[in-house]
């Protein structure tokens, strides 16, 4: 394989997608990492392309400039780029979810009629569900993603997915949707409502339920459920049209972690569950690495040496020798205690390092598609921090036979 | 303010990926090793409990791991269960789908009531005094507010009912700081400590319950004193690395490579230090801020929770 053919790697991929999905489990830099590879594809390729971010850290958000945005895109200036001596062949854009505000959006395209609309906005409970119903923004976040698609105005979309206990709770949400409003159970628990009547088959629900809750609340409940059934066709339609777009050739995943042991379990039972779905693995990204210098012998051997011979070197280097001033004046005690913590440094980060070799190695051997972005020391700042990773992930991807997907 | 341990219910959150699980297996590990009575229980039973310890599986019944220190993963259905024979005298044997599966539709419609049944056990168990301390390994602090708030939510949804006068000896339970508190795990970054700010504020302003500490986790340990670290500049450039390579007679390569791996040690220690500032100025300053170091030798597993128990009981310093 030619440096040109890696090089090309993920170009190709992207060229052949219009959906990237980032997934993986909590504070490995998923939010990062897509504005990363939204930069990076902006900056290589012509076109509009959109990252559509969650919660962005605030200097991440600042860098993006779309600090205190909802739902609306902005460009990011092409200024941005130029910062760092880039000329950006394409544009990049970038937009925050806004849950409620995608929520409200819903309702009024789904809702037979303006008046139903404001009852449902009303209505104490569709504040609740929308806010914490279990996968709300999961499901929010999807068909944000299939309306920007649906839209047409831009070439890739990149979305970061939002936390969840499950990393791929968003995959269900859609389906889990439509099936929570058109349950039977959702008829079961309107019908009382309607009719004041309680079937035979639900009165032991409902005598529980009492005791339990009291028939105002189950009111209450029943009253939205109504309400929201009107618009359940629009609605199961639309969630369905979601599920099958996660499902088609031009949607990839990009699968985020860290080397510690547990993201990075995680993250491997992400990619086999994508798998068992069919659904396609574009990238596994193992951020945050430290850099390969860690495992090298030679560097270890120093570090032992500064660790064992600290007060012999820290003589040598403080005092003067043939007629040279000393390289590092000052007291000879702190010098020591300087080369031995670098080397016990060192040696600390070195464990880290090879622990992590050892995941990266079995994740490789799995998935041809695994690229590392280096550990950096600093947050993410501008869109130049952004190119630098996006440079990473766009250089490291060796793709099988030549570069075909 | 009650020390962490006295306390009978502490509630383990922070942002996804800070080290939540190791926090709240540490902290019973450590009451247990004090001779206290402890159950560990993950709200959300994806077996990370059972990870840390190696224990094997856990479930709703809580399964012992050690002296005194006891594990159990939540389940709401099982939760209900035992909630309307308890509560209701319900006999439920062999009747329980149905109506749980009714119950689970509303509980996912209506916000407060699955968390009364899960945040409603871990009151019960300290109610009746079946342990000293609960420990929870509790749900991320995109979520934990909306548990700890449902029984003052569930107060103004429900008005009459069995749930609604269940609710008073929670919120006696979980609004006394002597009994119970939260626990924020953040370590030094961005996010993880914005998270913990802002779940303060929110504690504080929309639940009853007592911010009792926040830990730090995986905090790099300092390298240098201030002059220690000119000295170090002065080795690291110009002519420093290519002498101390003739030292220790190697190449000047892997000395430069050791070099800018302290360098980089330094700055991302300096970048969290700066988060850890800005986390103890924005929480009151009778909160304690523990420190747990970052562990290079075991990042998972039985011996990584012995090492944080240790590390946590030497910052409670109790």
């Amino acid at each position: 394989m030619t440096a040109r053919q890696q090089e090309s790697g993920l170009e190709e991929l992207l060229a052949a997608k219009e959906i990237v999905i980032a997934c993986g489990p909590g504070g490995v830099g998923k939010t990062t990492v897509s504005a990363a590879l939204a930069a990076g594809a902006a900056a290589r390729s012509g076109g509009r392309v959109l990252v559509l971010t969650v919660d962005p850290a605030r200097r991440l958000a600042d860098a993006l400039h779309v600090e205190g945005l909802g739902n609306e895109a902005r460009r990011v200036p092409a200024s941005a780029f130029a910062a760092s001596g880039v000329r950006p062949k394409g544009e990049l854009w970038a937009a925050m979810l806004d849950t409620k505000q995608s929520w409200d959006a819903l309702v009024h395209r789904h809702a037979p009629d303006a008046a139903t609309a404001r009852q449902i906005l009303d209505n104490p409970l569709y504040r609740n569900i929308t806010g914490r119903f279990a996968r709300s923004h999961e499901y929010i976040a999807m068909e944000r993603l299939y309306e920007l698609h649906a839209e047409g105005e831009y070439d890739l979309l990149v979305v970061d997915t939002p936390p969840s206990h499950d990393a791929l709770d968003f995959l269900d949400a859609p389906e889990r949707m439509a099936e929570f409003f058109g349950s039977g159970l959702l008829r079961w628990l309107i019908a009382p409502y309607r009719s004041r009547l309680v079937s035979l088959a639900s009165r032991p629900f409902y005598q529980v339920a009492d005791r339990i809750l009291g028939t105002q609340f189950l009111e209450d409940v029943g009253e939205f459920f109504l309400l929201f059934q009107a618009m359940y066709d629009g609605f199961a339609a639309r969630a369905r049209s979601v599920s099958a777009l996660l499902r088609e050739a031009q949607t990839t995943f990009m699968v985020v972690t860290t080397l510690e042991t547990v993201p990075a379990l995680e993250a491997g039972r992400l990619a086999a569950e994508l798998a068992a779905r069919r659904l396609h693995l574009g990238l596994l990204v193992a951020n945050k690495v430290l850099p390969a210098s860690f495992r090298d012998p030679d560097a270890a051997a120093v570090a032992d040496a500064l660790q064992s011979d600290a007060e012999h070197l820290a003589r040598g280097l403080a005092g003067s020798r043939a007629g040279r001033k000393s390289v590092v004046p000052g007291d000879p005690t702190e010098l020591r205690r300087v080369l031995e913590e670098v080397g016990r440094s060192f040696a600390d980060f070195r464990l880290v390092a090879q622990r992590e070799a050892e995941v990266l190695e079995e994740m490789a051997a799995a998935h041809q598609v695994t690229v590392t972005v280096p550990h950096l020391a600093r947050d993410i700042v501008d869109v130049g921090g952004l190119l630098e990773i996006g440079a990473r992930l766009f250089e490291g991807v060796q793709r099988p036979s030549g570069g075909s997907a | 303010m009650s020390g962490l341990l006295d306390r009978r219910l502490v509630f383990v959150t922070g942002k996804g990926g800070v080290g939540k699980t190791t926090v709240a297996a540490a902290l019973g590990l450590l009451a247990s090793s004090r001779g206290r009575r402890a159950l560990v229980c993950e709200m959300e039973p994806k077996g990370d409990v059972a990870a840390a310890y190696e224990c094997g599986p856990t479930g709703f019944v809580p399964r012992k791991v050690g002296e005194g220190l006891f594990a159990m993963s939540m389940d709401t259905e099982a939760s209900l269960r035992e909630y309307l024979r308890l509560n209701l005298r319900i006999p439920t044997i062999g009747r329980i789908g149905p109506v749980a599966s009714a119950f689970d539709f509303v509980a996912t419609a209506a916000p407060g009531v699955r968390e009364i049944l899960t945040v409603g056990k871990l009151c019960y168990e300290v109610r009746e005094r079946h342990y000293d301390l609960v420990v929870v390994d509790a749900s991320a602090t995109g979520n934990i507010v909306g548990q700890l708030a449902a029984p003052v939510g569930i107060n103004e949804l429900v008005r009459v009912g069995a749930v609604r006068s269940q609710t008073q000896w929670m919120l006696e339970i979980l609004g006394d700081p002597a009994l119970t508190g939260v626990c924020i795990v953040a370590t030094p970054e961005e996010m993880p400590v914005n998270e913990a700010v802002d779940l303060a504020r929110r504690l504080r302003d929309e639940t009853g319950v007592d911010l009792a500490a926040i830990v730090a986790n995986r905090v790099l340990p300092e390298l240098f004193g201030r002059s220690e670290e000119e000295a170090f500049e002065t080795l690291a450039s110009g002519e420093g690395p290519a002498a101390l390579a003739a030292l220790v007679g190697r190449e000047v390569d892997p000395v430069q490579e050791v070099l800018d791996a302290a360098r980089l040690a330094v700055r991302v220690r300096r970048s969290g230090a700066e988060h850890l500032g800005r986390l103890r100025e924005a929480v009151p300053s009778d909160v304690p801020l523990l420190i747990l170091p970052y562990l290079f030798g075991r990042a998972h597993g039985p011996r990584a929770i012995r090492l944080v128990a240790d590390s946590l009981a030497e910052e409670l310093g109790e």
